[in-house]
């Protein structure tokens, strides 16, 4: 197997981007279920497809993880709380 | 529901565009995020720290300040560059033998890579033998870009304006160059003057190229390394040391890898969501 020590790998860092990438397989596979991701129109009167929502929703978290962590400190429980809202908002009118 | 294709097959021609970004960017960003939440002393030896960097450089003072001198300048340059580069794209002629000439000139600029131009900048202006230094000096101001920090300011602003105003010209040409001619002889008739021709159709019509080239002013001088680094190397104290040069002296000057990699992940944010806000307003410009 590839030597990836040189990479430093943690299991939280490793479970970050397992999350990130299944959400991305995961939309695929919902496309592939049910089509419907073609662009509409959102609250902020964005064209946004699923892709974008997911985007906007993770980009948001990172946001909103940053911010929690400037104002709050850890523990981090609020920013997860805040997020999978925002997300779910995000996905519902955006 | 839009119709939607239904060959899949021409996805692998993706395939090694998505291999060559995996390479040079993906894994190296992988990277970045593991190293942000670690401590290491070399030796490929690290130890698990959690989120601890992200809240030390969130709450650095010396991050705020690098940050709001990026946002300075980059506010600076662009209030600069773009009014600037509209008005040298109206002057310059519209047909004849001297467009070749403009274009090659604005172009000239462009051309010369980063470290020449903060080399050329930082001889061009020292005050004892550089020809701005003495001039600046001559005229009776107390000029010293290598000391004052205002002078410090006032000549990488000015380099940075003479290296890239004309990427805006550019595109501001290219944007005046497409509009039809019946758009300025129907504006004739109607006897409107030089600002309502300018605000009514010239300024809408360039809006696409204008919304390009601030976003790639944004994107350059955000990033902004090479010049300033050669210029002034951050000095006088740290007045101009801006975000990327902050960063690169805590990775590699203090070879605090897990705090500069948290940095850099902030900072790779803060690009990400000016680059969508820009893309969304494009899109949505397009869309209309």
């Amino acid at each position: 197997m590839f030597d990836l020590t040189w990479m430093a790998w943690t299991w939280p860092t490793a479970a970050f981007f397992i999350f990130i990438f299944s959400s991305i397989a995961l939309m695929g596979l919902w496309e592939w279920k049910s089509p419907g991701g073609a662009p509409r129109r959102g609250i902020l009167g964005l064209d946004t497809t699923r892709g974008d929502r997911l985007f906007i929703t993770i980009l948001g978290s990172a946001f909103i993880f940053l911010g929690w962590l400037a104002l709050m400190g850890t523990p981090l429980w609020g920013a997860v709380v805040i997020s999978i809202g925002y997300g779910i908002a995000v996905f519902r009118w955006v | 529901m839009a119709t939607k294709s239904t060959n899949q097959k021409a996805w692998f021609f993706v395939v090694p565009v998505i291999i060559l970004v995996a390479f040079n960017a993906l894994i190296p960003l992988m990277t970045v995020v593991n190293y942000s939440v670690q401590e290491t002393f070399g030796n490929n030896i690290f130890f698990f720290e959690g989120v601890k960097w992200f809240e030390q450089v969130l709450h650095s003072e010396r991050f705020h300040a690098s940050l709001l001198r990026q946002l300075s300048f980059t506010g600076i340059i662009l209030a600069i560059e773009i009014p600037l580069g509209i008005a040298i794209a109206l002057a310059m002629p519209k047909k004849g033998f001297w467009v070749s000439v403009c274009l090659v000139l604005m172009a000239l600029p462009l051309l010369i890579p980063w470290n020449v131009v903060g080399a050329m900048w930082n001889i061009f202006a020292l005050p004892d033998i550089g020809l701005l230094g003495r001039i600046i000096n001559g005229i009776g101001f107390d000029y010293n870009f290598t000391q004052n920090p205002t002078a410090a300011w006032f000549t990488t602003i000015l380099m940075d304006v003479w290296h890239w105003t004309s990427l805006v010209v550019l595109l501001a040409y290219a944007g005046l160059s497409s509009i039809p001619d019946a758009y300025f002889q129907a504006a004739k008739i109607d006897g409107a003057g030089a600002w309502a021709v300018f605000r009514h159709i010239q300024l809408p019509k360039m809006k696409r190229v204008l919304t390009i080239a601030i976003l790639l002013r944004f994107m350059d001088s955000f990033m902004i390394y090479t010049e300033p680094f050669v210029l002034t190397g951050g000095g006088p104290g740290n007045t101009t040391t801006f975000l990327s040069i902050d960063l690169v002296k805590i990775a590699l000057g203090q070879f605090d890898l897990g705090p500069a990699a948290a940095m850099s992940l902030i900072y790779f944010l803060i690009v990400l969501l000016v680059c969508w806000v820009f893309y969304t307003l494009m899109m949505k410009d397009e869309a209309q």
